[in-house]
């Protein structure tokens, strides 16, 4: 599916933490309809790469368009804007508000915005679309673990976004969870949401991903459909060491 | 507007109605009292707004006031008195985004501390000058009496509500309750959080200068001490909070029983009380951490599962 039109790219992205280097010089793109995995092993720097795309971290060098336009650097506010949305390793919903209200934020604020009757409508929407509508006007404190991530991920869709970031969305999940999670994230993708992914979860990566970079070490060292890249010998290096390669 | 909002502005407008003729019982005891209920509930309820859902504590309050009470007190021989609250609304909005800009970045206990400060800072400003120049205290004399103020207070009292009302079905009123439970997600959101925050910051300065050039008449002799207490802003905190900031009607709620209590405690132990004022904050905070509104909830949710297992 590498025939869309490019959304997303990173050209040389950087992050420099004083002397570390969590992310060096990555370059990707990111494709219409497309769902690309963002993997490799603890601390390869994947999130900080997700965190440089959504604005939570400025790059220390390199570029990172949207659509052609330049977004690296700008505020998280304006990346919102223009149509990234995300969810966040740890979850973080608001705990005063009920689900309806958290998912209505994401439809008043996001890139797609709307007020008032359109946008509780839009939350619903989303809402039905994650399996959540009988839980609209429930305490975020009363959700399980897996409804928490639901609602997170219904408040990242609300704004209609160009590119949809989930980092570690399926992480903690028991094993019917899980199923249900990719379940979900199939329908995303059936819908022809274009999404970046970082993930652990092997089995989601390989049913869910149409392309995949994998980095170690902040540098990206294999790109390809999943099948690909899980079977380059560099990679299974990164995991698993030497020996086993 | 629902069905609801309009029962809620009609019983809104009703109650101020009656608030209104408080002045006709013509005990100057009372009316008095009314003044002092009227002044805190504006502070208070002002306050509210802002501090209410992004959860900064405010102590800036005394600054606003204490600016209001100097802009009646310099210009009352200049300018007519009525143009003295609107000019000292602007001018307080103008501090207020001033110092919002510079400090609304500051987190938690931080801006607790710079709020306190600025209050104290712009006394030892006024003080100073008056020391520079030789005059102490300023007078201002005008021929309001206690029911004008009153009445006045009570317009404001109106209007304050009115904005209320309007920000908690406003964009910036939901983006301030999101702000409050997790900045980061709205900045992810989308929202201009530091905007939101000015904006919202704004308002209860605005109404505190309002409020202070308003009482300057009562006060007749202006001095920095007095205009600027630190009591005042300690005072709205603990009224705020023993009302509850979650509702629009909450802050009212605690002013009216505290402005009384606080009535004794002057009256019976004029020494002692600040003593009791910390020892009042003590008490609310440890019984009734969510004010007379999270009360009221929790007796409604528990009236609501009792009527459910029946």
């Amino acid at each position: 599916m590498r025939d869309g039109a490019q959304v997303l790219s990173l050209r040389g992205a950087t992050k420099r933490f004083g002397g570390l280097v969590a992310v060096d010089g990555i370059d990707f793109d990111v494709h219409e309809h497309e769902v690309l995995g963002l993997i490799g092993p603890n601390g390869s720097g994947k999130s900080t790469t997700l965190n440089l795309i959504s604005g939570a971290l400025a790059p220390t060098s390199g570029t990172i368009t949207l659509r052609g336009a330049p977004i690296s650097g700008q505020p998280a506010r304006e990346i919102a804007r223009r149509g990234v949305a995300r969810t966040f390793q740890l979850v973080r919903l608001l705990p005063s508000m009920t689900v309806l209200e958290n998912v209505t934020a994401g439809a008043v604020f996001g890139h797609r915005r709307r007020w008032g009757h359109a946008a509780e409508a839009q939350a619903l929407a989303v809402l039905e679309k994650v399996g959540l509508a009988g839980a609209a006007q429930s305490r975020v404190g009363q959700l399980t673990y897996i409804d928490t991530k639901r609602v997170e991920l219904a408040r990242a869709l609300a704004g209609d976004p160009e590119v949809l970031l989930l980092d570690e969305w399926l992480a903690g999940l028991n094993p019917t969870e899980l199923e249900q999670g990719i379940d979900l994230i199939h329908k995303l993708r059936d819908e022809g949401r274009t999404v970046v992914l970082v993930e652990h979860v092997m089995d989601a990566i390989r049913s869910l991903c149409d392309a995949c970079v994998v980095m170690s070490s902040g540098r990206k060292i294999a790109e390809g459909t999943p099948g690909e890249v899980l079977s380059d010998p560099e990679v299974v290096r990164a995991y698993l060491g030497d020996d086993n390669a | 507007m629902t069905t609801r909002d309009w029962k809620n502005l009609v019983l809104g407008a009703v109650l101020l109605g009656i608030a209104a003729l408080l002045p006709l019982t013509g005990d100057a005891y009372a009316i008095a009292l009314g003044v002092n209920i009227a002044m805190y509930g504006v502070l208070a309820t002002s306050w509210a707004l802002f501090s209410g859902p992004t959860h900064y504590i405010s102590l800036a309050t005394a600054a606003f006031f204490g600016v209001g009470t100097y802009v009646t007190a310099s210009g009352i021989d200049v300018l007519p008195y009525w143009a003295l609250p609107p000019l000292a609304g602007i001018i307080g909005g103008i501090l207020a985004g001033i110092v919002g800009l510079a400090t609304l970045r500051l987190s938690g206990v931080y801006f607790v501390i710079f709020t306190l400060g600025l209050a104290e800072m712009i006394r030892q400003i006024v003080t100073w000058r008056q020391n520079a120049t030789g005059h102490k205290g300023s007078y201002v004399l005008t021929d309001l009496t206690e029911n004008h103020i009153y009445w006045q207070l009570l317009g404001v009292a109106a209007l304050v509500y009115l904005a209320g009302w309007a920000i908690g079905r406003s964009r910036l009123g939901f983006a301030l309750r999101i702000i409050g439970d997790d900045e980061q997600v709205a900045s992810h959101l989308g929202i201009n959080t530091a905007v939101s925050k000015v904006a919202l910051f704004i308002v209860p300065g605005a109404v505190a200068a309002i409020v202070g050039a308003m009482i300057a008449p009562r006060y007749i002799y202006i001095e920095p001490s007095t205009a600027f207490t630190p009591m005042l802003s300690f005072q709205v905190v603990i009224m705020a909070m023993l009302g509850g900031t979650g509702r629009l009607w909450g802050p009212i709620v605690g002013v009216i029983p505290f402005t009384l209590l606080w009535e004794v405690i002057s009256v019976s132990f004029p020494n002692q009380t600040t003593l009791l004022l910390g020892l009042c904050f003590l008490l609310i905070v440890y019984l009734l951490p969510n004010g007379f509104v999270g009360l009221f909830q929790k007796i409604h949710a528990r009236a609501l599962s009792k009527e459910a297992y029946q």
